[in-house]
């Protein structure tokens, strides 16, 4: 297929190595005037890899790169910015200790003079308006006391502001990761929008019904190679995990909890949101997995964290029986110990059952990472390499294995499946079903309606209240959102 | 609403509201001083009057711009173990060199902005931990100050004795003084555009860097308004004290780090306050000694009693803090 537009970009034969590990194996890639692709596969594919070749961040060991029919001398990413060139990369590039504001000037550099704070921050704003309206964020709040939701909403809106260089190509690296379904559902919106303008798109996603509904053209990657390049609507849901090279998409919807009642097992956690009045708590038995729905920020990682320390010490608004785990979301922020090898950030959750005398056995620690290496697939040769050298979505499947190879009966999960593929995350759901049934208890704040159908019951939080108490059949995206925006509307 | 309300909104949309945890951040190096001013004013209400502050004060001007020096280097997620070496140096230069050749001084004193700036080109490039490369640094500089002046002695040069006996009316000088730094490091750091860059290569270097803002540039930068602050910390020093001693400047590098703690500054992430390290160091400069006396503690036991103070005055900080956090 064809593209008849003018090509903006246009990448032949990139070659990537990171020691001995073949990144990309030689992609063509090329994307025209005002056209929106979409780039789908596994965690570990390449995509990320060959983006930030794209944005100047990283060089190729081989190929070319042309921009605009020229290629461009020293390629960084200072180049790439002045040929229009925006990335929105998966780990938020923002300063947490400057202003909204601020973060945006970084971005600018033409951005002085007496009045360039005052500047900086209407460029912003009109930009957050544009494309998430409502989004309550002010250039002056500090970064580091944004919900991550909100990072990702300034961190996208940024890449879209422009002063003295044109904005032609821009990336979007899983954006929707962290944003709820209402705020995901703008941002597509207004790329659309954009695209009508004459501005091109790179648009990865693990969600592959946003990939099909709102991009011209789809190519897939697998094992650094593209492997697929076609017209999005020659593409169904199937065909793309086919290309992706993943096990057939099996029978999603089927539920193992059929026919369970509620309150046979013994009661695992009880806890009051810290703003809810009136009646309302959240319950969970041996057994169970518990859904935590709502838009993002409501109040859904408040109330794990409190479960999280009542398991420690006593506390009033909730009761625990038993120990618990949590599966971070913000992974930088609270997931991955950057300087340690993948096999330690997997063994710190269960270090007294990997000691030796005083001391802990590297040997049972290896044991423990090589058996949940090859359970959930962490794409790694080695498992004393250090965790920073897998990609996001293989970090995130290392901090599920710390909480699931650990003794806790509990599990607390703070939307743990940001960039994670489609075929993990049903391995995920069918090992995190395996467990409950072995009678471990998971709490699963998730902004994602697919997620909550695994879940056995729903609550969906507003303002950090719960306002809804769902059974599994009743879990339907609208009924989540219209829970959800209820009286806000 | 009316036509000008909304302008109002916008305005503190765009500008900044009221944000009640940020302000009370802001507030706490505050209200630490004005315990430790509230205990002197009960042991000792004369002391609170124009000459008692001049007199309390007086060495909390050379306090406040070697904490102002840390502070540059720490928004950059580094931190400088020589700036007591460095004042030292400095001083003795002075007392010196400043006053019988002036110009030789002065260069000296370029030449050691310089240093800085080249030690920080030097931690960036090699990827080097900037404790080493300063503690090394500390014993330069202490044995190029014992090389310049082996016992106790030296001068002031004339300027600057008056510079720092300056005496304003209404004003005690030392407060004067410490508002002008302050302000002036409130401004560079704060509110240029630059200072945005310097703050953010220490919160997420690879932000910046990935921007297309030079960080060797960004390092050198900070390291060389250590370099200015510490000079002038080194200059002020002297200018009070009239002589100077190699091992004069020996206890500023523990005490500006703590000035920048105490004024609600961080040693990671480029969190930093300006106002807040210049209040620290007055806080610590009162604590310090003139606190003490007043409390009849004997000499001998004021170093210990010093550490005490720091520790609850600190521990207080944070206690606080996490109070406002889980609000």
């Amino acid at each position: 297929m064809t593209v008849t537009s003018p090509k903006l970009v246009k990448l032949d034969g990139i070659e990537k190595h990171f020691g001995a590990v073949r990144a990309l194996g030689g992609v063509d890639l090329a994307v025209g005037q005002g056209e929106c692709l979409g780039l789908v596969g596994h965690n570990g594919a390449g995509k990320s890899t060959l983006m930030h070749v794209l944005a100047g961040t990283a060089s190729a060991d081989r190929g070319s790169l042309t921009i605009l029919g020229e290629a461009p001398a020293g390629y960084s990413p200072g180049i790439a910015k002045k040929l229009g060139v925006r990335c929105v990369f998966q780990e938020l590039s923002l300063c947490p200790n400057l202003t909204v504001a601020e973060n945006t000037r970084v971005f600018h550099p033409s951005l002085t003079g007496f009045n360039w704070r005052a500047k900086a921050g209407r460029l912003i704003l009109e930009k957050l308006d544009a494309i998430f309206p409502g989004h309550g964020i002010s250039a002056s709040d500090l970064v580091q006391d944004l919900a991550i939701g909100r990072r990702q909403m300034v961190e996208v809106a940024r890449a879209f502001t422009a002063t003295d260089e044109p904005v032609r190509l821009i990336i979007l690296d899983e954006p929707t990761s962290s944003l709820d379904a209402h705020t995901a559902r703008q941002l597509l919106g207004f790329m659309r929008r954009a695209v009508a303008d004459g501005i091109s798109f790179i648009f990865i996603s693990h969600l592959l019904g946003e990939v099909l509904e709102h991009c011209d053209r789809i190519v897939v990657m697998r094992d650094g190679r593209t492997v697929a390049d076609a017209d999005a609507t020659t593409f169904d849901r199937d065909r793309l995990v086919a290309a992706m090279g993943d096990v057939e998409v099996h029978a999603r919807e089927t539920r193992a909890n059929k026919g369970r009642a509620r309150g046979q097992s013994p009661l695992r956690v009880r806890a009051r949101p810290r703003r809810q009045s009136g009646i309302g708590e959240l319950v969970a038995h041996e057994g169970e997995i518990i859904g935590l729905a709502g838009l993002a920020g409501h109040g859904q990682t408040e109330l794990l964290l409190a479960i999280f320390s009542a398991a420690m010490r006593a506390d009033a608004r909730a009761e625990v029986t038993a120990s618990v785990a949590l599966v971070a979301g913000d992974r930088q922020a609270d997931g991955v110990f950057p300087l340690w090898s993948i096999a330690e950030n997997i063994g710190v959750r269960s270090l007294p059952s990997l000691r030796q005398g005083l001391l802990i056995s590297p040997r049972r620690e290896d044991a423990l990472a090589n058996l949940w290496r090859d359970k959930i697939r962490i794409r790694t040769p080695d498992v004393h390499h250090n965790i920073l050298s897998l990609s996001g979505g293989n970090q995130q499947k290392a901090l599920f294995a710390r909480a699931l190879g650990s003794d806790a009966r509990i599990v607390l999960m703070d939307d743990p499946m940001r960039g994670v593929d489609v075929g993990t995350k049903l391995e995920v759901y069918d090992l995190i079903r395996e467990e409950a049934d072995a009678g471990r208890t998971f709490l699963w704040y998730t902004t994602e309606t697919d997620e909550l159908k695994q879940c056995d019951h729903v609550y969906v939080f507003r303002n950090g209240a719960i306002v809804a108490d769902l059974t599994s059949d009743e879990v339907t995206e609208q009924k989540v959102i219209q829970s959800s925006f209820a009286e806000a509307s | 609403m009316s036509a000008s309300g909304v302008a109002a909104k916008e305005v503190s949309r765009v500008l900044g509201r009221g944000s009640t945890p940020r302000l009370l951040r802001a507030l706490l190096p505050a209200l630490s001083l004005a315990l430790v001013l509230l205990a002197i004013s009960y042991l000792n209400p004369r002391a609170i009057s124009y000459f008692g502050f001049t007199l309390m004060l007086n060495l909390a001007v050379p306090i406040a711009l070697a904490t102002i020096a840390q502070m540059f280097v720490i928004a950059g997620n580094d931190l400088d173990l020589s700036i007591g070496a460095f004042v030292g140096f400095v001083g003795c230069v002075t007392a010196t060199w400043l006053r019988e050749t002036p110009l030789l001084g002065t260069l000296v004193l370029l030449g050691c902005i310089a240093t800085y700036a080249g030690l920080g080109a030097l931690i960036y490039l090699r990827n080097l931990p900037s404790i080493v490369v300063t503690l090394g640094m500390s014993f330069v500089w202490q044995g190029l100050a014992i090389l310049l002046l082996p016992k106790p002695g030296g001068k002031a040069p004339g300027w600057l004795l008056a510079t720092m006996s300056f005496k304003p009316p209404l004003i005690p000088f030392p407060i004067l003084a410490a508002a002008v730094i302050a302000a002036l490091a409130y401004v560079g750091l704060m509110r240029t555009s630059y200072g945005a860059i310097l703050r953010g290569s220490g919160g997420n270097a690879v932000a910046i860097g990935r921007a297309g803002w030079s960080l060797l540039k960004a390092k050198m930068v900070l390291f060389a308004c250590t370099g200015v602050f510490g000079v002038l910390s080194g200059l002020a020093l002297i200018g009070i004290t009239t002589s100077a001693d190699a091992n004069i400047g020996n206890g500023y590098t523990l005490l500006s780090i703590a000035g920048v703690i105490l004024g609600g500054g961080e040693f990671v992430g480029g969190r930093v306050s300006p106002i807040g390290a210049v209040i620290g160091a007055l806080t610590l400069a009162l604590a310090a000694s003139p606190l003490l006396t007043f409390m009849h503690i004997p000499p001998d036991w004021q170093v210990a009693a010093n550490g005490a103070t720091l520790i609850v005055v600190l521990a207080a900080r944070v206690l606080i803090s996490r109070k406002e956090a889980e609000r």
